[in-house]
């Protein structure tokens, strides 16, 4: 026990404690910066040429900024200054982007909300005028799920298919090629889709104007998405598997199809959903692939088909009141969708991950 | 001990392959080769069909006009003398892309940085979720949502621009109405392709070797010096390949710009007041208005468009597959 008391002593020693820790703020010292911020920032307000709230809250904000850094400064000295200067700005840029999401959001509910009944899910537009209340977006969806469900049936294949190549077949100089192209199509703007589908199909070979054509220039874009998660599924299926089923005298191809795409199935689902997902929203193409209809229409093949974003830039252009709101209404059907695939793909995906890393 | 075996091994092996790989276990491999390699193939014949189509469907305009494609502001590709020009639509795209680069990087790479070495381990996937549901919202939604709500709220940080930094040309407002500009629809577009910069800059940054963090640590650093010192180095192809997808993407984005601008053919660098057009949006508004030439004037813009965006894509790329060959992922 004896022995113990001078450490004692020098622990509890002032002094002692100071120079071994260097200068350093309390614990509280963020908050008190933040409030004193705020209180400057309102004083600001009441007496000076500062308003609304979010003036005030950009002045408090800068100021808990310069009281932060600067009492760090004088206490703990220039590099703990500037490395907290540094996490506020990094932990900001994190709440920068969570805002607009969240008005994004809001706003779809809020605004989507007033027209978003029974009659608007189980009727279309037909023979209701752009100014009058009422109508609803039946054949937007009828189309989107044709449109949607017919590049999914195209474009999921080949893209596994090309995965397959790229994973199981790949090394040579036409898979660096390929592979690196599938980034490149990543990055083809999705108006360039339509304009490929425009050219190619509808003027060269005479396909019209139609859901089909823009299932298509869908599909376009949703065989990178897929070839890419479907390859980074692959490449974690561990190769004892491969390897084992070789030993047993499977063939490559049987191995691929009954052991290696199983294993890998969840993640692929994964990015179907998402690939489906993304391409739902994809307005422009769909733009200059079909003509806008007002009326269900069950063919893809022929005539005008509505899809929910066309429907939604449709009722945007026609700017009256009601149609403002059908938009409203329409966004957030297609928000809906998306992010109820979005989210069941996330759940997926964790459910069934495989233990390779 | 070992030579004998490989020898007994040997010979016991070599007859056999020729019975393992018969000719219906063979087939069955080569018609499985063929497809996936088919597939493969499609990828590349679709990227050079989009060229050989735009191209070849360009054409015909190309020969009709009577301006300089590359200079001229106007667009009246279906009148008589055929005059039109990818000028404007060039600036627009570009100053409402690059506006989009100043306010995505920063943010950008605080949000990857943030959930890559700042937010608590458990947290962080959670977080990175949240990020992509951004990612996940269409873009006719942002355009909506840049019209309806954005928009009317941004007359107060334009009028300040004007007042405190209109000593700036960009920045300056004559006209002293701030809706539909190139600054809006910069805006819409950076929250845009905030997903995609963090998204591949966080995927460089965990990558960093934890050798790196710790040693910085070790010796005393704060964390911001370790996040200087060890993960941007490491970091840097990752952070430039994940900006110029962001570029790509913005510049290639139609439907909410074509919402937000108000489709001017001129040149205004006055980016606050209302104006501007860019290549997509142009492309969108004009379709189905256009006549046979309109058409064909509307594609060659959108052959502009397809190399800009497939320069800046390719770059990126490269760039990229540079830092994978040693950062060791596979």
């Amino acid at each position: 026990m004896s022995t113990t008391t001078p450490q004692q002593a020098a622990v509890t020693d002032p002094d002692l404690h100071s120079t071994l820790t260097g200068g350093k703020l309390p614990r509280w010292a963020p908050y008190a910066a933040a409030a004193a911020a705020l209180l400057l920032a309102w004083l600001a307000n009441a007496f000076t040429s500062v308003d609304g709230v979010a003036g005030t809250l950009i002045v408090a904000a800068l100021l808990y900024l310069v009281l932060q850094t600067g009492w760090s400064f004088a206490v703990e000295g220039r590099r703990h200054a500037i490395d907290r200067l540094a996490t506020t700005l990094v932990y900001t840029t994190f709440l920068v982007a969570l805002a607009p999401l969240a008005s994004v959001l809001i706003s779809v509910v809020a605004r989507g909300i007033t027209v978003f009944n029974w009659e608007f899910l189980t009727s279309s537009m037909r023979n209701v005028s752009p100014r009058s209340p009422g109508g609803g977006a039946l054949h937007a969806m009828i189309g989107t799920i044709e449109q949607v469900g017919i590049a999914t049936i195209i474009a999921v294949p080949i893209g596994i298919m090309a995965a397959i190549y790229l994973v199981e077949y790949g090394g040579g100089p036409l898979a660096k090629w390929v592979s690196f192209f599938v980034d490149v199509m990543t990055g083809v703007p999705s108006i360039v889709a339509g304009l490929f589908v425009f050219t190619g199909l509808v003027l060269t070979f005479g396909l019209g104007r139609s859901g089909f054509a823009a299932a298509i220039s869908l599909v376009i874009l949703m065989i990178p998405v897929i070839i890419r998660t479907t390859e980074e599924m692959l490449k974690i299926v561990p190769n004892d598997l491969r390897e084992a089923s070789y030993a047993l005298g499977v063939p490559k191809w049987k191995t691929i199809l009954r052991i290696v795409l199983p294993t890998a199935s969840a993640g692929i689902i994964t990015g179907v959903m998402l690939a489906v997902a993304r391409v739902s929203g994809e307005t422009a193409p769909l733009l200059l692939t079909t003509f806008l209809s007002q009326s269900i229409n069950w063919n893809p093949i022929t005539g005008p088909q509505a899809s929910l974003p066309t429907f939604v830039w449709d009722q945007i252009g026609s700017g009256t009141d009601a149609s403002i709101n059908r938009a409203w209404a329409g966004a957030m059907l297609l928000i809906l969708f998306v992010v109820v695939l979005y989210v069941a793909a996330k759940l997926v995906a964790r459910r069934f991950k495989i233990d390779a890393r | 001990m070992s030579t004998p075996l490989a020898g007994a091994m040997a010979p016991d092996s070599e007859p056999d392959s020729p019975k393992l790989s018969g000719s219906a276990v063979r087939r069955g491999d080569r018609v499985f080769l063929g497809l996936s390699r088919g597939a493969g193939i499609l990828v590349l014949v679709i990227m050079a069909a989009i060229g050989i189509f735009l191209i070849w469907r360009a054409i015909p305009s190309f020969q009709a006009n009577t301006a300089n494609f590359f200079t001229t502001s106007d667009w009246f590709p279906d009148s008589d003398p055929v005059v039109f020009g990818i000028a404007s639509l060039a600036f627009g795209t570009i100053m409402s892309a690059v506006l989009a680069m100043i306010i995505a990087v920063p943010v950008g790479v605080g949000i990857a940085l943030f959930i890559a070495h700042y937010a608590h381990r458990r947290l962080a996937s959670s977080l990175a979720f949240i990020v992509d549901l951004l990612a996940a919202v269409p873009s006719i939604i942002f355009g909506l949502w840049g019209l309806q709500v954005l928009m009317p709220n941004m007359n107060g940080l334009g009028t300040w621009l004007d007042q405190y930094l209109g000593w700036i040309p960009l920045f300056n407002n004559t006209l002293g109405i701030y809706t539909k500009s190139i600054f809006i629809a910069g805006v819409v577009l950076a929250i845009m392709i905030l997903p995609t910069i963090s998204a591949v800059s966080r995927e460089v940054f965990v990558q960093v070797p934890s050798a790196h963090i710790e040693a910085s640590l070790a010796l005393g650093a704060t964390r911001w010096e370790m996040v200087r010192m060890a993960v941007f180095p490491f970091g840097r192809p990752g952070v430039i390949s994940a900006s110029m997808l962001g570029l790509g993407r913005a510049l290639g984005e139609t439907i909410a710009v074509a919402l937000i601008l108000s489709a001017v053919f001129e040149i205004n660098w006055h980016v606050t007041e209302p104006g501007g057009n860019t290549f997509a949006a142009n492309i969108a508004l004009k379709w189905n208005e256009a006549g046979s030439t309109g058409l064909s004037a509307l594609i060659a813009s959108g052959l502009v468009l397809f190399i800009i965006t497939l320069l800046v894509n390719v770059a990126a790329r490269l760039i990229i597959a540079r830092r994978r060959d040693f950062s060791g992922a596979n």
